[in-house]
């Protein structure tokens, strides 16, 4: 065991540790850097749906919130990007509280409610107060530089500063699942009333897992928003809040590389559908169908099962 | 004119009038979610992609085949409702052992699917649909001007709506279903067909929203993304009502088309926010919804 | 649907063996065209594919002319999400190789690809986006601005309707940044001609299906005209509610295509008021140019904002064909320069010119929607109210607040 990584996961690891230092060569480094970003967004996601159970249908609300606080702060106030990044992870944490303490007191579906109907009020106030500019956006990012030293002009530069804060928010999220506060959380999945009978305060500890998820969201849409220059309300629609689903059960619920795996595909996919319009939607929708019929486990989860290891 | 807190009363009235039409179209929509979902425990998301392929279904009827509004208000609800029955039979019967979670998402990308084909086909910017003969017109009430086809509206939703609610509640067809989804095993037991009763409620359950769908078109644009816009709403119809109460969802359509009706005069920027707001509320208030039975 | 992927994969390949200073002697360079609009969503009967088609009418026309290079469409869906148009802007700028980016309509998406267009000193050539910042505020050296705009929506519709009599305004208007700047605009125009807005109802968007409450809104308010700020299948759905309700105002829709018209139907659209830079009924030329594309697209004859992307494509090819393809390959600016130096002549728009700021100026028609007795043939559905020459359709260049304009 390696920092609480199993051997075939930490050959994973190390596989993915390649692919992201080579991948520049070969990809287009904006590409791959959206790769990332929706790649965190989904292990945040995972964490609350994988490690605890709990379906947060309204995530994009943390998302979209933590990019538009990035954007803020980098274009009104000319902070610097990680004071930026910071600010979008403070954001989605602030939000997550707020919310997260109404809605885990609900259970099951009446959870996943909540949550939507939480993220749409958010959505309203996105689309009601004036510094997110409406459906514009806010435009014209500045990339500002980390520490306001190192220029991030340059895609490349970028590109391993998006690297960094993905794999910080990878490992915190794999930290988090395996120490014993981790434990407790999958504890609460399996069966809640016996860890309330154990004397654990079940909700304090749901609370604390959504603060966190919600957290490392709002880290990722502030990436985003950095890396685009631009931070809008199509992060923080309900349609945002679908795909992020889509990408985790695709990748595999509850593994650690599944929502990156997932984020690749389902991106690179978007990617080549482009110039076919409607056919994404269509191919989006097949994808759901066949995961939810043929492969229930996530790409990662079957590929874990055929070789009897955890990913 | 008279007038209540310094807004004028006929102008209240009339938006309190037309929001209990569009509740009457909601509790229609919402009913069919409510029957899948109370009988069968499936969150049915494709359900406004198929309310959506009603009214196309009755667009083509009638520019291919030259079949009308009244024959389509009967022959559509059984064509999309028999093709609700294949997804049942197909897809969804496969995943009752599972969690919620797991219908939910299925019937999420049955919906992306339908929408997406139907966009690819028949483009964006939708299709007219006429209102039928017998249905055009107006009636002048003083305060507004009230179209027929919307009273027609108002009354078949409530026709169909109380209907529903008796068969299932006050029949004992419905009686065999309500305890086939308590305990499957005993009435299988008792020689009834558990799974032939399933689908055949899902296909009704589909049948209300194809029925919806037609009803639909000729008021709004028939357009693919209808469904999309409508089923977050009917959704929180629903759960505010208590996931599986007939009667809730259909009190909770019409209360709720009240509510946003006025909103939309008073404030109507938040006409669309407002029952999310609602939402919130009733489920912190109570969990299980305004009707639900405590899980 | 023209493009494979095949050949988007193939064309990516071909661009990446033509890298700089090691041209190939058999390989001519390539000319790359970018259209980029709502393919999947609510505006894609206003662009989409037709744009497509447009654009590579112009072309095929062209293409024996290409002085040295050729010339190759590719096209893509932007969602009508900012951040997805600037995304691919970026890349197909940066990594495809693209030369010219068209159509883009959504306004919030336009801005976004400008931005990107700016930084990367590559050509933009907007028909489909509404919103006047793109000349104004928000204006780049290196970008056109073709079809339309809200500025000239607004004075063509507002002010002429006022003039006709309807001095008493009511708006319906989309509560988002464009259906509030087109509301403002026309408000503008409406004051000054002398008449009056006795209110306005601004509603979500999106996601408003039912328009009822604001149509009694607007009744009970006393105004004589409705205007619609708003876009694609919600201005379809006012219109058709407006006239299930018995509304009484005349309705000036101040954002609607043809293509929208097509789906009302003229029983419901009949008597509408809307204005357009081009009806495909204008004269000779412009039904030529119809004749020519109609049999690629016979469902969704081209609205302006299709013609747009023909005439844009073909100004902008003869522009690279002048200044050479070495220089159109390394700069935006030196292509748009060139762009605004020759005066335009298309079968769409006729002659016209292209200002400083990137304004196209041509005429812009106040159309009425035929009665139903009226319309002889398909398609058949305008006829002029009122045409505002080029000189005074647009914007005054001193107003908009373009940097590099100098006063």
């Amino acid at each position: 065991m390696l920092m609480g990584f199993s051997r075939a996961q930490a050959a994973a690891l190390l596989v993915m540790l390649v692919i992201i230092a080579v991948a520049p060569m070969v990809a287009y480094p904006v590409f791959l850097m959206k790769v990332l970003c929706f790649a965190l967004f989904a292990c945040a996601f995972n964490l609350l749906i994988g490690y605890v159970g709990l379906l947060s249908f309204g995530h994009a609300a943390y998302f979209g919130m933590g990019a538009y606080a990035s954007a803020y702060v980098a274009k009104a106030w000319g902070l610097s990007a990680e004071l930026s990044i910071l600010a979008g992870g403070l954001t989605g944490a602030a939000l997550g509280l707020i919310f997260g303490l109404i809605a885990i007191r609900r259970q099951g579906i009446y959870f996943s409610m909540i949550t939507l109907a939480l993220a749409q009020m958010a959505y309203f106030f996105c689309t009601q107060v004036a510094f997110t500019g409406g459906e514009d956006g806010i435009q014209q990012v500045p990339r500002a530089a980390v520490f306001g030293l190192i220029s991030m002009q340059n895609d490349m530069a970028i590109y391993w500063l998006v690297a960094v804060v993905f794999l910080a928010g990878f490992f915190l999220v794999h930290r988090i699942v395996h120490s014993p506060f981790g434990q407790v959380l999958k504890a609460i999945r399996e069966n809640e009333p016996r860890a309330i009978s154990l004397g654990y305060r079940v909700d304090d500890y749901k609370l604390i897992a959504f603060v966190l998820s919600t957290a490392i969201a709002g880290v990722a849409g502030g990436t985003k928003s950095l890396v685009f220059g631009i931070a809008t309300l199509s992060d923080v629609t309900w349609q945002a809040s679908g795909e992020v689903v889509l990408t985790t059960l695709l990748g595999g619920l509850g593994t650690i590389f599944g929502p990156v795996v997932g984020a690749v595909i389902v991106n690179t996919l978007e990617f080549y559908l482009s110039p076919f319009g409607s056919w994404v939607t269509v191919t989006q929708g097949v994808i759901f169908v066949a995961c939810v019929m043929l492969f229930r486990r996530g790409v990662v989860g079957e590929i874990g099962a055929k070789l009897k290891v955890a990913l | 004119m008279l007038s209540i807190l310094g807004y004028n009363v006929g102008p209240m009235l009339a938006q309190g009038v037309l929001g209990l039409i569009n509740g009457a179209f909601y509790a229609l929509l919402s009913l069919g979610l409510a029957v899948i979902f109370g009988l069968l425990n499936i969150i049915n998301f494709a359900h406004g992609a198929l309310y959506m392929i009603g009214a196309f279904v009755a667009w083509v009827l009638l520019n291919y085949l030259g079949i009308g509004y009244w024959p389509s208000l009967i022959l559509v609800p059984i064509l999309v409702g028999c093709f609700g029955m294949l997804i049942e039979r197909v897809l969804i019967s496969k995943l009752y052992k599972l969690d919620h979670l797991y219908g939910l998402l299925l019937t999420f990308g049955l919906a992306l699917i339908m929408e997406g084909l139907m966009r690819n086909y028949f483009g964006s910017s939708g299709m007219p649909f006429a209102v039928p003969e017998s249905l055009r017109g107006a009636t002048r009430l003083g305060f507004m001007i009230m179209p027929t086809y919307r009273v027609w509206v108002v009354a078949a939703s409530f026709v169909v709506c109380i209907g529903t609610w008796l068969v299932i509640e006050k029949t004992s067809i419905g009686a065999t279903l309500r305890a086939a989804t308590e305990n499957p095993a005993l009435v299988q037991a008792f020689g009834v067909n558990v799974p032939r009763l399933v689908t055949m409620t899902y296909g009704g359950g589909v049948a209300l929203a194809a029925f919806a769908g037609v009803m639909a078109a000729p008021m709004y644009s028939v357009n693919p993304s209808m469904g999309s816009n409508v089923i977050i709403v009917v959704f929180a119809v629903v759960v505010i009502g208590g996931m599986g109460s007939i009667l809730g969802s259909i009190l909770t359509g019409f209360g709720l088309g009240l509510v946003e009706g006025f909103t939309k005069y008073l404030y109507p920027q938040g006409s669309g926010v407002v029952i999310f707001v609602l939402m919130v509320i009733v489920l912190l208030l109570r969990p299980a919804g305004l009707f639900g039975k405590a899980a | 649907m023209e493009i494979s992927r095949r050949t988007l994969l193939g064309t990516a390949a071909a661009v990446s063996t033509l890298p700089v200073g090691r041209a190939r002697a058999q390989a001519k360079p390539v000319l790359k065209i970018g259209v980029l609009n709502d393919a999947s969503g609510p505006y894609r009967d206003t662009g989409g594919e037709t744009s497509l088609i447009c654009a590579k009418q112009a072309v095929e026309e062209f293409a024996s002319q290409a002085n040295g290079y050729t010339i190759e469409v590719i096209y893509g869906d932007h969602q009508n999400k900012p951040d997805v148009g600037a995304g691919l802007a970026r890349q197909w700028y940066d990594r495809d190789g693209v030369d010219m980016i068209l159509d883009v309509p959504t306004s919030s998406v336009a801005l976004a690809v400008a931005t990107v267009a700016k930084e990367k000193d590559k050509t933009f050539v907007d028909s489909g986006g509404a919103t006047a910042d793109l000349t104004g505020k928000q204006c780049a050296p290196s970008i056109v601005h073709w079809t339309y705009d809200t500025y000239m929506l607004a004075k063509s519709t507002g002010a002429a309707t006022v003039k006709a009599g309807g001095k008493d305004w009511f708006f319906i208007t989309a509560d988002y940044a464009f259906g509030q700047q087109l509301q403002r605009d026309t408000t503008s125009f409406i004051t000054a001609a002398g008449g009056r807005v006795m209110g306005a109802a601004p509603y979500p968007f999106p996601g408003t299906t039912d328009f009822s409450s604001f149509l009694l809104q607007a009744q009970s308010s006393g105004a004589k005209v409705l205007g619609l700020c708003n876009a694609g299948g919600d201005t379809v759905n006012c219109i058709k509610q407006a006239k299930e309700f018995g509304l009484t105002l005349d309705i000036a829709a101040m954002l609607m295509f043809i293509t929208d018209v097509n789906a009302l139907g003229l029983q419901v659209a009949q008597g509408l008021r809307l204005t357009e830079s081009f009806y495909w009924d204008l004269n000779d030329c412009t039904r030529a140019f119809t004749n020519r594309v109609k049999p690629k697209t016979p469902n969704n004859w081209p609205n302006m904002s299709h013609a747009g992307c023909y005439a844009g494509t073909l100004h902008f090819l003869k522009a690279v064909n002048q200044i050479g393809i070495a220089k159109a390959k390394a700069s935006g600016t030196a292509i748009v320069d060139a762009m605004k130096a020759m005066p335009t002549d298309d079968d769409c728009f006729g002659h016209g010119s292209i200002r400083v700021d990137g304004r196209t100026l041509f005429p812009s028609y106040l159309f009425e929607v035929k009665k139903p007795s009226e319309s002889k043939g398909k398609w058949d559905y305008y006829k002029t109210v009122q045409t505002t020459p080029a000189d005074q359709a647009w914007r005054p260049l001193a107003e908009g607040g373009c940097y590099f304009v100098k006063s």
